[in-house]
């Protein structure tokens, strides 16, 4: 089951949560909806679920309008961040629900009931709680459930609402790679949402990076963090530092070192800014190399095999930051207060007026 | 694009629920108090006047007024310390004491009055000892007092309880670590604390005491000029036919209380204002 | 985490340390946020004797002037004519009026905890309104519109209909006097709880009443008890109101608290009490089942953070 969302806008009061959002979500893909709170992804997944109208624009699941068509009627699973699941049912009946409310004529036997939640229970490894009560069980545990819930209705697509926002890192961690084999094993459509770019980068076929109600990038998850398409997706993946640049016919220098621009081939002495992630510097501790800059060391710290670095250059006032292996960093016997040398690898060179994150 | 017109909400029965809501509100209440507004304002602003001041009335405004103060501030000291009690301390029959506290609120008026002359009266198991001082308790202001105090315990109990079991222990663990000694931490932490919901207590007793009539009547005497209070006041008036009188008074009260309600709502954000 | 604020707090409670079993010490080191324990024996005692004077002893002396002359007084005086009567009528009137109110409460909250829509404020200090105004306001409203000298009252007389001084009367200002009841109990709980769970159920396909039914009042049920029965206690118990519009016609329109009322002005005490214990009892059924909910809730909540 495809989706596509058409020019959708949603305003709740003076805040704008999405401006006018198009996208196409592909049959069988796991897609992230990645972005920081307030960025309007949760709305446009309550959209896509029916729990909220948009002000304009149009859903359709499968080239079908379903933008007026009710929640209950709409087909989907949707997995709430605090679960949802009814505190005064058991696990078993919890699961069962979506099944038991059907009307008489197409609801199954109480025997293909009890069947279909056990092997779902199953397929979530929690067939053992069927007679607890959610209370009792962990929040991973609970979470599991919620999808086993979720899925009872044999949904269309599969909605997942930041589903591990709750846990600890540790249960996250494990949880994401789960969904994502179950998700190879069952194939329906679904849309996750989450504010943390590792997780969308781990799980996902594909990420969806919003800001403000806006998409910002649609792609696969090397495309959006290789190629971030504008500052605000560059700074939200990962560690990143903005050098000021001069751009000049299709090349850009900072200070002594020099980075292609071949986006702007025809700019002359204009000013941008340069973005390079902390794991694209090189640092050396000699000068004996073209196009470096000069820096001074001024915090080291050492996170497990990684040691990152703080440095000040005269090229601004913000610190520069850099990553590199421990081994290398003992190697080149550098230290806290010392000189080194930077230059960068790669990065992306934008304009002032593309740099609105 | 196309504009969704019809604003669907998605969890259903708004209307419906709102609809009933409105209707039965403005049936059972709404719309007999509006009329009752309207009645009074067909009187004369004269005969209005005069029937809210006349001296009896004004006497009854001053022992309302005051035996309802004097009876919300015995429950703000001793509701406080009460609700002080039920959080921190342990002692046994605590739980049952924490349900008692409801009574009044739930135990007829009338009953209460009752019991309450019984026990106040000169002969009474509390009247005799207060006899022994020469004090009168039963058919004086003092009655009036009592019985207000009464009717106005739950109040001040129920709205600090649970602002005082919120109140993080760290609070007082820090003031404690940084050189309080008890008291202070007591009088420049927990209390600013409480403050919002001591006084919303305060004023839903006071409220309450002020339209107080049935724990109130058989305790009072009604003496006029001296133990009657204005609801009393009203209920006279009423029965002698006296529409007018009884609908000045009863405006008056009523005016009042949607003060009080209004100071109330205002203090309750304070309160959570404060407390979220 | 919680189990260790858990012990501190217990620890605290007990005026001891908790992990520290030595007598002497724990009378030596007193903890940073505690009170010395004479000052805590004389706020606990201070505060009892409040509650004994105020609290215990006003029931006891209801119980004890009911039974006072043995259990055929008691009888005898619950099963008099005119004291049946009033209970039929106070049972009759409540019959009609905590449905009601019920289905009031149950809809605003619905309404208010569920939706947004503006001035539900308003809304809310609205469904407080009665409980601010003086019962004997209330009374006055319903006598001034539709009492014999009243604005209906001609109209009335002519169509030969008696609010005032009977049954209809007595269950309207019972009905405004007991609305907020139910409805302030449901609408903070409701509120509380969000809705998450109907969201849920909705994405399952369940339909408005399936949601509510299986899923909304399951979570609310235990305040709707507590909310009905409230109200239940108070609807039997008003009396400013009542007093106002029954007339007292002994027999007819007499509500149990106005045959108190007569009884102890008749100087017919220990009957007086012996009706009170009817009351009394319902009011201490009311309490006993706010604690035991409220003890429930506790323990679930410990339950929930362990």
């Amino acid at each position: 089951m495809s989706i596509e969302i058409d020019r959708v806008n949603k305003r709740f009061r003076d805040f704008v949560a999405v401006d006018d959002a198009s996208l196409t979500f592909r049959e069988g893909e796991l897609t992230a909806l990645l972005g920081p709170s307030g960025s309007g992804k949760t709305t446009l997944l309550r959209i896509i679920a029916g729990l909220e109208q948009p002000d304009s624009g149009r859903i359709r699941f499968h080239g079908e309008d379903t933008t007026d068509l009710h929640v209950s009627k709409r087909g989907v699973g949707f997995v709430f961040q605090h679960y949802a699941l009814f505190k005064h049912m058991s696990v078993f009946d919890n699961v069962a629900f979506g099944l038991t409310v059907r009307p008489r004529s197409t609801r199954p036997t109480k025997r293909e009931i009890r069947d279909k939640v056990m092997r779902l229970l199953e397929l979530v490894q929690l067939d053992w709680t069927a007679h607890r009560y959610p209370h009792q069980l962990s929040g991973g545990q609970r979470q599991r459930i919620a999808l086993a819930r979720a899925l009872a209705v044999e949904p269309k697509v599969l909605l997942l609402d930041e589903p591990f926002g709750a846990l600890d890192a540790k249960v996250r961690a494990e949880l994401r790679r789960w969904l994502r084999r179950l998700h190879d094993e069952i194939h329906v459509t679904s849309i996750f949402v989450t504010h943390d770019q590792e997780e969308a980068l781990e799980v996902s076929d594909r990420v969806i990076v919003m800001n403000q109600g806006r998409v910002e990038q649609d792609g696969s998850p090397e495309e959006v963090y290789d190629a971030p398409a504008n500052p605000f997706v560059y700074r939200f993946l990962g560690n990143v530092n903005r050098f000021d640049a001069h751009i000049h016919e299709g090349s850009a220098r900072i200070g002594e070192v020099t980075l292609p621009a071949p986006q702007y081939p025809h700019h002359r002495h204009a000013s941008g800014h340069a973005f390079v992630r902390a794991h694209d510097i090189d640092v050396l501790a000699t000068a004996d190399q073209p196009d470096t800059l000069a820096a001074r060391i001024s915090l080291v710290s050492v996170v497990g095999p990684t040691v990152r670095l703080e440095l000040v250059t005269d090229q601004g006032d913000t610190p520069i930051h850099a990553e590199m292996a421990k081994h290398r960093f003992n190697a080149l016997g550098l230290e806290q207060g010392g000189q080194a040398w930077l230059r960068p690898r790669q990065g992306r060179v934008f304009l002032p007026e593309e740099a609105t994150g | 694009m196309s504009i969704t017109l019809a604003r669907r909400r998605v969890i259903p029965g708004f209307g419906l629920t709102m609809g009933f809501t409105l209707l039965y509100m403005g049936l059972i209440f709404l719309v007999p108090v509006g009329a009752f507004l309207l009645y009074t304002t067909t009187m004369s602003w004269e005969t209005f006047w005069h029937a809210i001041t006349q001296r009896q009335v004004v006497a009854s405004y001053k022992l309302s007024f005051g035996a309802s103060l004097v009876g919300a501030t015995i429950n703000l000291v001793f509701g406080a310390l009460l609700a002080w009690v039920l959080v921190r301390y342990r002692f046994p029959g605590k739980r049952l004491v924490d349900a008692l506290v409801d009574l009044p609120f739930a135990l007829p008026t009338a009953v209460a009055g009752i019991a309450l002359v019984t026990l106040y009266a000169s002969t009474g198991w509390v009247g005799r000892y207060f006899e022994l001082f020469g004090l009168r308790v039963a058919y004086t202001q003092l009655g009036v007092v009592v019985a207000l105090t009464y009717i106005g315990l739950p109040f001040v109990v129920r709205t600090v309880q649970p602002v005082l079991e919120d109140l993080e222990a760290e609070w007082e663990e820090a003031s404690a670590s940084l050189g309080a000694d008890r008291f202070t931490t007591i009088r420049r932490v927990i209390f600013p604390a409480l403050f919002p919901a001591l006084l919303t207590g305060f004023a839903l007793a006071f409220a309450r005491a002020l339209g107080e009539y049935g724990s109130v009547v058989f305790i009072s005497g009604n003496l006029p000029f001296r133990t009657e209070i204005t609801p009393l006041l009203i209920v006279a008036k009423a029965e002698q036919y006296d529409y007018h009188g009884a609908a000045a008074i009863g405006t008056v009260m009523l005016v009042v209380a949607f003060a009080m309600l209004l100071v109330i709502n205002g203090l309750q954000w304070w309160t959570s204002r404060r407390h979220g | 985490m919680n189990t260790f604020n858990q012990a501190t707090r217990d620890g605290r409670d007990a005026g001891a340390p908790a992990v520290v079993d030595d007598g002497d010490l724990a009378r030596r080191w007193q903890r940073a946020t505690d009170e010395p324990a004479w000052l805590k024996a004389v706020l606990i005692t201070t505060a009892l004797i409040f509650v004994g004077l105020f609290l215990v002893l006003p029931l006891s002396v209801v119980l004890y002037g009911a039974f006072e002359r043995g259990l055929a007084a008691w009888f005898e005086a619950v099963r008099d004519p005119d004291a049946l009567s009033a209970i039929r009528l106070t049972l009759l009137i409540v019959a009609i009026v905590v449905p009601l109110n019920t289905v009031f409460g149950v809809a605003a909250a619905w309404a208010i905890a569920k939706f947004e829509f503006p001035g539900k404020p308003v809304l809310i200090s609205l469904i407080d309104m009665p409980f601010a105004i003086s019962p004997v306001v209330v009374g006055l409203i319903f006598v001034i519109l539709f009492g014999s000298q009243g604005w209906l009252g001609p109209w009335l007389a002519a169509h030969d209909l008696r609010i005032i001084f009977a049954a209809p009367g007595i269950v309207i200002v019972i009905a405004f006097g007991t609305l907020p009841f139910i409805a302030r109990e449901l609408i903070p709980l409701m509120q509380q709880q969000g809705k998450e769970e109907e969201e849920a159920s909705l994405t399952l396909g369940a339909g408005g009443l399936k949601t509510f039914w299986y899923v909304t009042l399951p979570n609310i049920k235990w305040g709707l008890i507590y909310g009905v029965i409230l109200c239940n206690a108070r609807a039997m118990g008003e009396f400013g109101a009542v007093a106002v519009v029954s007339g007292r016609i002994r027999g007819e329109t007499n509500t149990v608290p106005l045959h108190i009322e007569v009884l102890y002005n008749e100087y017919m005490f220990t009957a007086a009490f012996a009706v009170s214990s009817l009351l009394t009892g319902l009011a201490l059924v009311t309490i006993a089942i706010k604690s035991i909910i409220e003890w429930q809730d506790e323990r679930q909540k410990r339950r929930a953070a362990a």
